[in-house]
């Protein structure tokens, strides 16, 4: 009886491990790392090689003088000087350093106003709509308003930023804790999680995609606002990438011009890159990252 | 049985239900879902509920697991006993590993870190997935993610377990392992279990007792002993005589309906 129980046991466990084997094989299917990048990087180097033979053959048509529209050859000469000058890179600092304020603080703010308005019925019908009325706003539209607050000074520029940031942060936050899984709600309930503790296992981080998605987006309107701000709000004293593109204009630099939006282009593809690759590893860990779909 | 097990309490006192009514809505749109059931489920007693569509069995084990209140009537559980649930879904967290997930109600109930990690692999080992620890859930098989969803309900070291048609949405072949699987957690762990499903053969192959409920609103109408020594199988006669048995009933209540 004893070993007729057992040989039972044995038979089950192979069955099982058995079981499992057929039913996860073939499910780690994985090309090279070299691969991948390869596949995601040729189109975007295509499409650049054609945006600028486009401009290139824009500029030889002569449909505009060489000192308004340069070509990219000479606009790509300045953009190395400019790259190894201190100009830039004080710039960038100056730059930077707003952004990096601005959308901090647009993430306080937003995700304070966003759990507040996720949890407080009251909060929701008075501030819901106000909010998604506010992600509407052009940023752009604020400034008249804040230089008259605040005269020409950092804090208009912040108070901006925020304004454009802080919305779609909110209602990131809001949308992520409103779409929890109900059914997660209750395993993480019946395995002893309440209040604070149902926040910390389970809302927080199930909301977590939708407030990266929030952040990303919250991201590409603090940008927008600051370039707006930099050229409308010049501080003499800092020349902030904005600022430069002020000055460029005035001095009819258009190399300089130019070479400056690629700089911007290139800072704002480089942070939203990097909130997409947080995204994803999120999604990937989550196991709802559709391989094809990348 | 085994030293590396740490036992689990078990219960001392019966799970108990005296009259539990529950409506949902107000006025002329309220629902009787459940009307007057009273039912108790002996300390180490593996009651299976089965019913139609709309008979309140889920209801009945949100009641129990504290998720909602009762209407009417009341419901005793023995002395501290917080009772685990399990769903037709895993409901695990994708966000969490394996270990990730079985580690919740660990870190919850404040265990530290060393006992913590020890009580995941003896947990894991008992559900089979001894190799899987690291996985995330979406890598795994259906019947790979109630196991650990199982796994994660014995973390609550509770003697009480209830089932919401826990292998419903599985292929025949791992339902029928995964029934060897309970039974034998079940054996061991002297646990009660309070198990919901429509399925007839499902409930005689696992069943002490067999509780029909009727539909809108959900009462007891028939309840049996299942008296087939274990282990049983889901295809032997004597379980496809109790199966038949039921299902001639539960036609009996959905004809019922009909009319």
């Amino acid at each position: 009886m004893a070993s007729d129980t057992l040989t039972t046991a044995q038979r089950s466990d192979a069955e099982i491990s058995g079981l499992d084997a057929l039913e996860i094989a073939g499910r780690d299917k994985e090309t090279s790392r070299a691969a991948q990048l390869w596949a995601a990087t040729w189109p975007k180097i295509a499409a650049l090689a054609l945006a600028v033979g486009i401009w290139q053959v824009v500029a030889w048509t002569g449909w505009k003088e060489p000192w308004v529209l340069p070509p990219p050859g000479p606009v790509l000469a300045d953009l190395g000087e400019y790259v190894l000058s201190a100009a830039l890179w004080d710039g960038l600092a100056t730059t930077g350093r707003r952004a990096a304020l601005g959308f901090a603080a647009a993430l306080v703010i937003g995700l304070a106003l966003g759990l507040a308005v996720a949890r407080v019925r009251v909060l929701r019908a008075a501030l819901g709509s106000m909010i998604t009325a506010l992600q509407t706003m052009p940023s752009i539209a604020w400034f008249p308003l804040a230089i008259l607050l605040f005269g020409l000074t950092e804090q208009a520029i912040f108070f901006v930023v925020v304004l454009g940031a802080a919305p779609s942060i909110a209602n990131g936050v809001i949308y992520g804790v409103d779409y929890v899984p109900p059914l997660l709600l209750r395993a993480g309930r019946n395995l002893g999680a309440r209040r604070l503790n149902l926040y910390r296992y389970v809302i927080a981080p199930a909301a977590l995609p939708a407030i990266v998605a929030g952040l990303k987006q919250g991201w590409a309107f603090a940008w927008r606002s600051l370039m707006a701000g930099e050229l409308l709000v010049v501080i003499a004293t800092r020349t902030s990438i904005g600022a430069q593109l002020t000055y460029a204009r005035d001095f009819s630099d258009a190399e300089r011009l130019i070479a400056i939006m690629i700089v911007i282009l290139v800072v704002g593809l480089v942070v939203d890159a990097a909130f997409g690759a947080a995204d994803r590893a999120i999604r990937r860990r989550w196991g709802v990252l559709d391989p094809a779909g990348q | 049985m085994t030293s590396t097990t740490t036992t689990p309490r078990s219960a001392t006192a019966p799970v108990a239900l005296h009259g539990v009514t529950k409506v949902y809505g107000h006025g002329a749109n309220a629902v009787l879902a459940l009307d007057g059931v009273s039912l108790d489920v002996a300390p180490g007693e593996f009651v299976c509920l089965v019913g139609a569509s709309g008979c309140g069995k889920s209801t009945l084990l949100n009641l129990v697991a504290g998720l909602d209140r009762p209407s009417g009537g009341r419901i005793d559980l023995p002395d501290g006993v917080n009772p685990g649930l399990m769903f037709q879904e895993p409901a695990l967290f994708p966000w969490q590993t394996v270990e990730g997930n079985v580690e919740v109600p660990l870190k919850l109930r404040g265990l530290p870190r060393a006992a913590r990690r020890e009580r995941v692999a003896e947990l894991l080992r008992t559900v089979h997935l001894a190799d899987f620890g690291r996985k995330r859930p979406h890598e795994l098989s259906g019947g790979m993610r109630q196991r650990v969803a199982l796994a994660r309900t014995l973390a609550l070291d509770t003697p009480v377990l209830l089932m919401d048609e826990p292998f419903g949405a599985l292929d025949a072949m791992t339902r029928d392992i995964l029934h060897d699987e309970l039974e034998r957690i079940w054996t061991e762990r002297k646990l009660t279990v309070l198990f919901v499903t429509h399925n007839v053969r499902e409930a005689a192959r696992l069943a002490d007792r067999i509780i029909l409920l009727s539909s809108r609103p959900g009462r007891i109408i028939y309840s049996t002993r299942v008296d087939v020594p274990r282990p049983r199988r889901i295809d032997s006669p004597e379980v496809s005589a109790i199966a038949a048995e039921v299902t001639d009933r539960l036609r009996t209540e959905v004809g019922r309906h009909g009319q």
